[in-house]
């Protein structure tokens, strides 16, 4: 079963004080995630990331099309006691404390109240907040908030989570630590999908991306996908800081760096370039094929589709 | 009732606390207590009716400022902040957050108002050494205050829940203002003609009606308070607040919230 379909959801908005005028901030978007998946929702600022999963919430209605969470409709709001959502830049009740923000929404999301103090009390050890759970949110560094943000997303043990920019804000120790979240989720079986606009982040956790811009699906795959479908091209690292002539010959783009040497040639040259670093007596230190990084697809995309839209203007 | 209308009105009454906001008891009490020493200093005869009088309405006005500045920003307050976008992506309906929200800030209100009541009583002990028989139509006075509170958080939370905090307290105490001099309005409805005294009218019975609230006077002389009409201003200022909220669940059932 699919944890999200999204059929045909879209979204204008009106514009202006005076003269109203549309303003589309979401195109059609059909999209399915498999269940137990880390699905990534990659766009710049303004694509249309954060209206999208306001509208899964219900936070903004679509103007038109709908979409399924669980396999039953999105406006049922029984469905959100089996979801999560950590919106982007969280702000909570600042006069509690994190452990009473918790206990509140606890009670909120119908956790049976024999389980809710052993529930918060996890969830606050699981982001590292044990310490300062009786602090009041107001005293809370930017940091701090998110921690609290993913963990009043998990409380409740959903089976489908939303993380609108979860790294936003934090260091990059609790960047890992939010990674090494999201990977514990998917072991849970657990559906996670999140936007960034953080590529390195994107590409080392999910299964599959969706690439938004401007409020239209500019490219949806495998991330192994995406990123494998290169170049007819292999990259060749060997030590020292010699770089034999035969090399130069097969057209190798070659550079040194510190006492390693990386040459990009095309793959079927590949047999060439080991005998002639043979012939050298170099040692080869690596061949590898040169895969596209997924920033790399994703500025494609993104230039392609302004691209199209200065061709269509 | 529903256990998360119940958990969201405890989360505001809480919220309200924090805030500070049983601080104007404080308030209440010097005011209350310095004018029960000065009355009982140069006033004779007349002292009860005058703590009753000066009691009641502090009660009536601090619960109408407190019930306009937290009402207007209850639903806006929210939204700006953004706290309702992880109350509203759990199973919480629309409607079960304003109607938490207003049991919330009525809450608040009974409990201040409790606590007020207990201060005019002193103060009339203090004044008169004895209780009276008819003081205890100010324990009537006391639930009319509340009911004008009642009124008064849901047209609040109604206009909170489509315009900005200024006008939703602009709007609110308006229609505070109005609503007291409605008895006066309907006076001056049957008074004019042709299309002005529909209007009048309309207006009259349209405002909330928070002169038939006020017993204060009344009260303060020992008069007695019928039963009907306790009766009459308990169903009328349900009414009106049930149809101040539900025009607010409306609203906000229909609301983006960018």
């Amino acid at each position: 079963m699919a944890a999200i379909e999204i059929l045909g959801l879209e979204k204008t908005y009106m514009v202006g004080f005076w003269r109203k005028r549309p303003k589309r901030a979401l195109q059609p978007l059909h999209l399915t995630v498999e269940e137990g998946e880390i699905f990534g929702f990659l766009g710049p600022n303004g694509a249309g990331k954060t209206t999208t999963l306001k509208m899964l919430m219900g936070l903004v209605f679509p103007t038109a099309g709908g979409a399924r969470i669980l396999g039953r409709e999105w406006t049922d709001p029984d469905v959100k006691a089996q979801i999560g959502f950590l919106p982007e830049q969280p702000y909570f009740y600042d006069y509690l404390t994190a452990h009473e923000l918790l206990e509140y929404y606890a009670q909120l999301s119908g956790v049976p109240g024999k389980d809710r103090k052993r529930r918060v009390d996890e969830v606050l050890a699981r982001v590292g907040l044990t310490d300062i759970k009786g602090v009041q949110l107001r005293k809370f560094s930017k940091g701090m908030l998110q921690r609290a943000g993913i963990a009043q997303a998990i409380l409740h043990d959903p089976k489908l989570v939303f993380f609108d920019e979860p790294m936003s804000g934090l260091d990059p120790l609790g960047r890992r630590e939010v990674r090494d979240l999201m990977e514990q989720l998917k072991q849970e079986g657990k559906t996670v999908f999140f936007s960034t606009h953080i590529l390195s982040d994107a590409e080392a956790l999910c299964d599959r991306v969706a690439i938004i811009h401007r409020g239209e699906l500019r490219g949806v795959g495998a991330v192994e996908d995406l990123t494998s479908s290169v170049q007819g091209k292999v990259e060749v690292i060997w030590q020292g800081t010699q770089v034999p002539a035969a090399m130069k010959a097969l057209g190798a783009d070659c550079h040194v760096s510190g006492d390693r040497v990386r040459a990009v040639i095309p793959d079927t040259q590949q047999d060439a370039a080991i005998d002639a670093l043979r012939r050298e007596r170099l040692r080869l230190i690596a061949i590898t094929p040169l895969r596209t990084s997924l920033e790399a697809y994703f500025v494609e995309k993104l230039q392609h589709s302004q691209t199209t839209a200065g061709t269509t203007a | 009732m529903s256990a998360r209308i119940v958990h969201i009105a405890a989360n505001t009454f809480r919220e309200a606390v924090r805030d500070r906001v049983l601080y104007n008891l404080i308030a209440f009490a010097l005011l209350l207590s310095g004018a029960a020493i000065f009355i009982g200093q140069i006033s004779i005869e007349i002292e009860r009716l005058v703590v009753v009088n000066l009691g009641l309405t502090a009660v009536s006005l601090f619960g109408v400022v407190i019930a306009i500045f937290i009402g207007i920003g209850l639903v806006s307050k929210e939204i700006e902040k953004r706290t309702l976008y992880t109350v509203l992506s759990r199973p919480v309906r629309r409607w079960e957050f304003i109607v938490g929200k207003f049991f919330g800030l009525a809450g608040t209100l009974v409990v201040n108002t409790f606590f007020m009541a207990i201060g005019v009583f002193a103060a009339l002990l203090y004044v008169a050494h004895k209780f009276a028989s008819p003081d205890a139509f100010i324990l009537v006075a006391l639930y009319f205050i509340i009911l004008e509170f009642l009124i008064l958080c849901s047209l609040a939370l109604l206009f909170s829940s489509f315009s900005s905090p200024l006008l939703a307290a602009v709007f609110t105490f308006s229609l505070f203002i109005i609503g007291s001099f409605a008895d006066d309005l309907r006076g001056f409805a049957a008074m004019t003609h042709g299309i002005t005294r529909w209007i009048a009218t309309g207006a009259s019975y349209l405002v909330p009606n928070f002169s038939t609230l006020n017993v204060i006077s009344a009260v303060a002389h020992q008069q007695a308070v019928g039963g009907q009409l306790i009766l009459q201003n308990t169903f009328y200022a349900l009414f009106y607040t049930a149809m101040a909220l539900s025009g607010a669940v409306l609203i906000f059932e229909r609301r983006n919230l960018k």
